[in-house]
C-alpha cells in the first residue's frame, strides 16, 4: 500500500525491544554480580560472571525441593489437563449431548472468577472439609495439581475445541465401519492428528501451572511449596540479598523462556483463547 | 452421532473436577459470607448472622479504598494497554526485516511468572540498586522512591502491568487485524476516505468484538492482580497499592475473619461481573442505537 522504510521500522522495533528486554537484562546483570560489585552507580556492563549467586541457590535444599515440586506439579497438571481436555472436546465435538454448548460455556466461566474469591473457601475446604482421617489436601502436590485444573481445563478445552472439530468426522466413521471401538478411534485416529494441538496446549498449560503463585502460597506450607512461592519467600526472609534474589528469579523464568522458543508460532492462537479467530 | 452415554462418560472427569474445585468453593463461600466465623473470636464456631457482614463492608473505609484503588489501577492499566497494543499490532501488520524475531521479543513478558515480573521490577526500581531511580536523579534531578511516595508506587505498578500485559493485547489485536476482510478497506479507499476516516468508520467497527474481548480478559485479570504488586511494593507504601486481591489475602487471612472475608470475596466477584456486564451492555447498546438511526 505505502512505501516501506525498513530502516525506520527496524530502528523503532530495536528501541522497543530494548525497552522490553531491559528489566530482564538488568535482572541478569544483578544475578551475575557480587554484593560489592552492586555497590555504587548501576552499570549495565558485565566484566566478570559471579557464579556464587546461582550456586548458592541451586545448592539450597529448600530451593531444590521447591524446584522438584514445581516440576512434578506442572508436569502432572499438564498431562492430566491435556488428557481430560482431549476426552472432553472429543465428547463435545462428536456426540449429541443435550445442552452441550451450555456445558462448554460453563467450563469457560470457571476461568473468569478472580482467584482471590476462591482463596478463602479453598483454604477452608483443604484444611477442614476435604479431610480423610489425617490426610488433608492442604500442603500436598495432588491438591495443587487438581486445583490448577480449574483454570487450565477451560483454557485447554477452549483451544482444543477447534483442533478436534477440524479433524474430519468421516475418518471416525470409516474406522467404525472397519470395526474399531470408540477407544481405538480416539487413540488411533483422533490422537495422532491432534498431536500438534495437544502439544501446544500441554506446553502452555505447563507454563500456567509453573507460574502460579497465589494458590500455591495459600494452600501449601512446607512440603508442596513451589518455586514461585520460594521466590516470594526469599524477598521477605532475606531482604536485600539482591544478587541471589535475581538468580532465583532467573531460574524461575528460564523454563518459560524455553517454552516461548518452542511454541512461539502457536502462542497467538493459544493465548487468545481462539476467541478472535473464527 | 453416537450414543450420548459414552459422550457424557468422556466429559465426566472434567465436570467432576470443575464441580469439586470450582463450583463447590463458590457455594461454600456463598454460605460462609452470611455467617460470623472467626477462629480467634470468643465463639470460634460458624454462626449465621444474615447480611451483617455486607452491612459492615459498606462502611469499611479500608475495603472501599482498596476497591477504588483497584478500579483506578484497572482503568489506567487496561486503557494504556489497549492503546499501545493496538499501535504495536498495527505496526506488526507491515512487513519489515526481522519481524519474527521482534515479535518473539515482544511476546517474552507474557510467559514470565507474575511473581518473577514483580521481582524484576523491584530490582529495576528499588532505591540504591535500581538504575531507573539512579539515572532519573543523575540526569533530571528527579527523586524516584516507590517505597516512599504514594503516587510513584501507584504509577510503578501500572507501568509494570503495561510491560507485562501489553504483549497479550498486541497478539490478540494482531490476530484480529490479520483476519479482517480486505474489501471494506479497498472500498473505503476508492471512496476517497482519509486514514483517520478509515480507522474510525472501518477498522474500529470491524475490530470491536476483538477489542471488547481483549478488554474483558485484561480487565478481569487486572482486577485480580496480586502477585506482581505484592512482590514490587508489598501493597505499600501504607495501603497505596493494596489492591483488592491483596487486601483480601493480606488483611483478611491473617485475621482469620472467615465470614467477613467471604462476604468481601462475594462483593468483589459480584462487582467484577456487574462491571463487565455493564461495559458490554453499554457498548452493544450504543452500536444498536447507531444502527437504528
Amino acid at each position: 500500500m505505502r512505501r516501506n522504510r525498513p530502516i525506520v521500522s527496524i530502528l523503532f522495533w530495536t528501541v522497543s525491544s530494548l525497552i522490553t528486554l531491559l528489566p530482564i537484562y538488568w535482572m541478569f546483570i544483578v544475578s551475575a554480580k557480587s554484593r560489592v560489585q552492586l555497590f555504587g552507580s548501576p552499570s549495565f556492563l558485565l566484566t566478570s560472571f559471579f557464579t556464587e549467586n546461582y550456586i548458592n541457590t541451586l545448592r539450597d535444599p529448600a530451593f531444590q525441593r521447591y524446584m522438584i515440586n514445581s516440576i512434578v506439579i506442572a508436569t502432572s497438571n499438564a498431562v492430566l489437563v491435556t488428557t481430560l481436555a482431549l476426552f472432553a472436546t472429543y465428547a463435545l465435538s462428536r456426540y449429541k449431548l443435550g445442552g452441550k454448548e451450555n456445558v462448554f460455556f460453563w467450563t469457560i466461566t470457571n476461568r473468569m472468577a478472580p482467584p482471590a474469591v476462591f482463596l478463602l473457601p479453598l483454604f477452608l475446604l483443604y484444611t477442614q472439609v476435604f479431610v480423610l482421617n489425617d490426610a488433608k489436601l492442604f500442603d500436598t502436590r495432588i491438591g495443587l495439581i487438581l486445583l490448577y485444573c480449574v483454570f487450565n481445563l477451560p483454557f485447554a478445552i477452549w483451544t482444543l475445541r477447534s483442533v478436534i472439530d477440524g479433524i474430519p468426522k468421516e475418518l471416525d466413521e470409516a474406522a467404525y465401519v472397519d470395526g474399531a471401538t470408540t477407544w481405538q478411534v480416539l487413540t488411533k485416529v483422533v490422537l495422532p492428528l491432534a498431536k500438534p494441538g495437544l502439544a501446544v496446549t500441554g506446553i502452555l498449560t505447563w507454563v500456567f501451572a509453573w507460574n502460579e503463585y497465589l494458590f500455591a502460597a495459600t494452600l501449601t506450607s512446607v512440603h508442596a511449596r513451589t518455586v514461585t512461592t520460594g521466590l516470594a519467600e526469599f524477598v521477605t526472609v532475606t531482604g536485600t540479598n539482591w544478587g541471589q534474589m535475581a538468580a532465583t528469579a532467573m531460574l524461575t523464568l528460564v523454563p518459560a523462556l524455553l517454552v516461548l522458543g518452542l511454541v512461539q508460532r502457536h502462542i497467538v492462537a493459544g493465548l487468545t483463547f481462539g476467541a478472535v479467530k473464527e | 452421532m453416537r450414543s450420548s452415554t459414552v459422550g457424557w462418560l468422556f466429559l465426566a472427569p472434567t465436570l467432576v473436577i470443575l464441580f469439586i474445585f470450582g463450583v463447590l468453593p463458590f457455594l461454600y463461600v456463598l454460605v460462609i459470607g452470611f455467617t460470623q466465623w472467626n477462629s480467634f473470636a470468643a465463639d470460634p464456631t460458624m454462626q449465621y448472622n444474615g447480611v451483617e457482614n455486607f452491612r459492615r463492608l459498606m462502611f469499611d473505609d479500608q475495603f472501599l479504598y482498596s476497591l477504588w484503588l483497584t478500579l483506578k489501577f484497572g482503568f489506567f492499566a487496561v486503557a494504556s494497554q489497549i492503546l499501545l497494543g493496538y499501535l504495536l499490532a498495527q505496526l506488526f501488520m507491515r512487513d519489515f526485516p526481522g519481524k519474527g524475531f521482534f515479535r518473539t521479543v515482544h511476546t517474552l513478558p507474557l510467559v514470565i511468572a507474575p511473581i518473577a515480573v514483580g521481582a524484576t521490577w523491584r530490582l529495576l526500581l528499588v532505591p540504591g540498586l535500581g538504575p531507573v531511580p539512579y539515572y532519573l536523579n543523575q540526569w533530571f534531578g528527579y527523586e524516584l522512591n516507590i517505597s516512599r511516595y504514594i503516587d510513584q508506587a501507584f504509577v510503578a505498578t501500572v507501568v509494570m502491568d503495561i510491560w507485562h500485559w501489553t504483549p497479550l493485547v498486541t497478539l490478540t489485536l494482531l490476530a484480529a487485524l490479520a483476519s479482517l476482510p480486505k474489501e471494506p478497506f479497498e472500498q473505503a479507499q476508492i471512496d476517497g476516505a482519509n486514514r483517520f476516516q478509515i480507522f474510525w468508520h472501518v477498522t474500529l467497527p470491524l475490530l470491536k468484538p476483538a477489542i471488547l474481548a481483549t478488554v474483558f480478559i485484561r480487565l478481569m485479570d487486572a482486577l485480580r492482580t496480586v502477585d506482581e504488586v505484592w512482590m514490587l511494593t508489598g501493597g505499600g507504601p501504607g495501603a497505596a497499592t493494596r489492591y483488592i486481591g491483596l487486601h483480601i489475602w493480606r488483611v483478611v487471612f491473617p485475621k482469620t475473619d472467615y465470614g467477613y472475608g467471604a462476604a468481601m470475596s462475594l462483593i468483589t466477584l459480584y462487582l467484577t461481573i456487574v462491571m463487565c456486564w455493564l461495559l458490554y451492555a453499554g457498548l452493544v447498546a450504543r452500536r444498536d442505537l447507531k444502527r437504528a438511526e
